[in-house]
């Protein structure tokens, strides 16, 4: 299809549109319970984001990175001193400065990935997911000297306007995350996407057409590590409304892998589908532990059981469609419109034989 | 001066010994990625599924120590049996990153099957060694090392000779290396690839198991094992994937420097820097020698 605008082609402006009149106008005006926006959309959107940065990374340019979470926290550590430390900056300014902070850790430590791949690069990432939250964790500068090791977070004010109510919150992730998947796709059809995605399916191959590996993979990580920083600094200033390292352990960043994986390596609507998924799995399984068997399966099992159910869908997925679900959706939408097709057909050849 | 150098050689001891707990859980790494070059992610939720089930066994039913102990290694030829049928069979063909992935799903499964069974409470595990130092070499060497230090690493040798001879030795060896080194090759020439992938799994289920046991009597039965296994990882990087003697140095390696520098650069930074030493340690390792001290070297084709 042709582009319309920059590399979005008509079909995207029109997704594009359904997105934004689905969440700027049917949510807001058919979701008021506070619950909605504090404990799913927010984090949705949140995790969504990073997940983004780990698609970048891991789907794109097909190096296994295992340290979202460490970078999630640079970008909320960074984004509380920011606020606290150059108020003039403002929450924008300082949401993009502090990405750009996680960035520059994801190129620090993604410089491994120049000489390593597969396991070995993710026991390089491990490092940084590691360093980070100590660092952060040792040195009270970073968190402002606060002894009770569990901080909170600054409200949000933009332009004056303070932006403390669930609702607002949500408009202001939504924004975010907004702005940043249109260019992340941007990126991901323009050359840069294609570089990648070059390195991604041959690196010696494709340094030998002329593709920097130096520069593509250190980009990558920069780029990766930006996302991740962005969203761990919105998880933590409007879904968690405080700071601590410890939120941001080795599980978080197996639970945004576990994303990407399950949502589809290489696409950009499958981070949205994955983060949706492992974010509301959990939630419909306490439903179904308090509903139908009236709370008499204890919590901590529920959680065990959700952990098989992860574990094997991952199973599940890698041997049957390593694509992950974006592309089980784009099969159903393929056959649908086949069958679509081929009932149209059939419709011609009735009318036309009934003619004849 | 030798009251310094006395702590000193106390911290590369206890060190090294610790070190070789970090290599029985590497040593199940090895393993399968010796026979199957499949880096198995699960093996840290193995040492934690197979110890659990060990202390389930003993505590919830009532089961003697050594009958518990083989009812668990049972188990884990189970495990590695189901493994075998249902995640490798089925990922043959499938790319190296893709059987990694389906080994971290792996290592989920058994790490909620293992808390729904016997519950997320911390056991303890007591085989009968304290976790203290040993009053005879505290007197006669002025060095505190624990019992249960040398225990583990009595144990860990022991093992490692007997699956290095087994390796290098025995038929099963042989076919095992074969395997390892062109699956398709070995079937075609008549290598039961299935048995082997059975008793590979088996294997690493076992060697989960003693390595549970050592950890599971110092730090108790928890889920934080899983990270503790993590730190495996490290090792076999500077080991080698494919080198058992590369394991244990590895686990020598790491064991000492971690405990070498939390107790002499530590109190700079706050301590706890034992957290993220090994990782970058094995950063440094990455960059001037990626096959490891014993490592096979790395060769790809374009």
């Amino acid at each position: 299809m042709k582009p319309v605008f920059m590399t979005y082609t008509k079909k995207d402006l029109i997704n594009l549109a359904v997105c934004m009149v689905l969440s700027v106008l049917v949510i807001p005006t058919f979701i008021t319970t506070e619950y909605w926006y504090t404990s799913i959309l927010i984090p949705w959107l949140c995790l969504a984001l990073a997940t983004i940065g780990q698609q970048v990374v891991m789907g794109y340019t097909g190096q296994l990175a295992l340290g979202a979470a460490g970078f999630m926290a640079a970008g909320a550590f960074a984004m509380f001193n920011l606020i606290l430390r150059v108020p003039d900056l403002g929450f924008v300014g300082s949401l993009i400065v502090s990405g750009l902070i996680a960035a520059a850790f994801g190129i620090l430590f993604g410089l491994p990935s120049l000489k390593v791949r597969g396991i070995y690069l993710m026991v390089a990432t491990l490092a940084s997911q590691f360093f980070i939250i100590w660092m952060i964790d040792k040195f009270g500068w970073f968190k402002n000297y606060d002894s009770s090791g569990i901080i909170t977070a600054q409200d949000i004010v933009i332009l004056g306007k303070p932006f403390t109510t669930p609702l607002a919150m949500y408009f202001v992730c939504l924004a975010v995350t907004t702005v940043l998947t249109l260019l992340a796709m941007n990126m991901a059809r323009g050359s840069t996407g294609r570089n990648w995605m070059a390195v991604r399916d041959m690196d010696i191959a494709a340094e030998s057409m002329g593709v920097s590996l130096l520069k593509t993979k250190v980009q990558a990580f920069a780029i990766s590590a930006f996302y991740c920083g962005v969203a761990g600094a919105l998880f933590a200033f409007c879904y968690l409304k405080s700071l601590e390292p410890v939120a941001f352990d080795i599980k978080l960043s197996f639970k945004i892998l576990f994303m990407c994986i399950l949502g589809g390596l290489g696409t950009i609507n499958g981070a949205f589908i994955g983060a949706a998924f492992i974010l509301l799995f959990p939630v419909l399984l306490n439903a179904i532990g308090n509903n139908v068997f009236h709370g008499a399966i204890d919590a901590t099992i529920i959680s065990s059981i959700e952990q098989v159910i992860f574990g094997g869908l991952m199973i599940i997925f890698m041997i049957y469609e390593p694509l992950g679900m974006a592309k089980l959706w784009e099969n159903i939408k393929q056959k649908l419109s086949l069958k679509l097709q081929s009932s149209n057909n059939k419709d011609l050849k009735s009318s036309l034989s009934k003619k004849s | 001066m030798v009251d310094e150098l006395l702590f000193f050689m106390e911290v590369v001891v206890g060190g090294l010994l610790a070190g070789t707990m970090y290599s029985l859980v590497a040593l199940g790494f090895v393993l399968i990625f010796k026979a199957s070059a499949t880096f198995n992610f699960s093996q840290g939720a193995m040492v934690f599924f197979s110890v659990l089930a060990f202390c389930g066994f003993m505590q919830d039913f009532n089961i003697p120590f050594v009958l518990a102990f083989i009812l668990a290694a049972l188990l884990m030829v189970v495990v590695g049996l189901c493994t075998e049928r249902l995640v490798l069979r089925p990922l043959m063909n499938a790319s190296e990153d893709t059987v990694l992935m389906a080994t971290i799903g792996l290592g989920y499964v058994l790490e909620g099957l293992a808390q729904a069974a016997w519950g997320v409470e911390v056991r303890r595990l007591d085989l009968g060694i304290g976790d203290f130092p040993v009053p005879w070499i505290a007197d006669n060497l002025k060095l505190f090392i624990s019992a249960l230090d040398i225990f583990a690493g009595l144990v860990a040798a022991l093992m490692i000779i007997g699956l290095f001879l087994l390796f290098k030795y025995t038929k099963i060896g042989l076919g095992l290396r074969a395997v390892a080194d062109d699956a398709g090759a070995a079937s075609s020439i008549g290598i039961p690839l299935k048995h082997i992938m059975l008793l590979v799994w088996s294997a690493a289920g076992v060697v989960a198991l003693v390595a549970g046991c050592m950890w599971g009597a110092r730090a108790g039965v928890q889920f934080a094992l899983v990270d503790l296994a993590l730190k495996a990882l490290p090792v076999l990087i500077i080991g080698g994937f494919s080198s058992i003697p590369g394991a244990i140095v590895g686990g020598l390696i790491i064991g000492a420097t971690e405990k070498v520098l939390e107790v002499y650069i530590g109190p700079f930074f706050g301590g706890a820097i034992e957290g993220w030493a090994p990782y970058v340690l094995a950063i440094f390792f990455l960059l001037y020698r990626p096959e490891g001290l014993f490592g096979e070297k790395i060769i790809r084709r374009v």
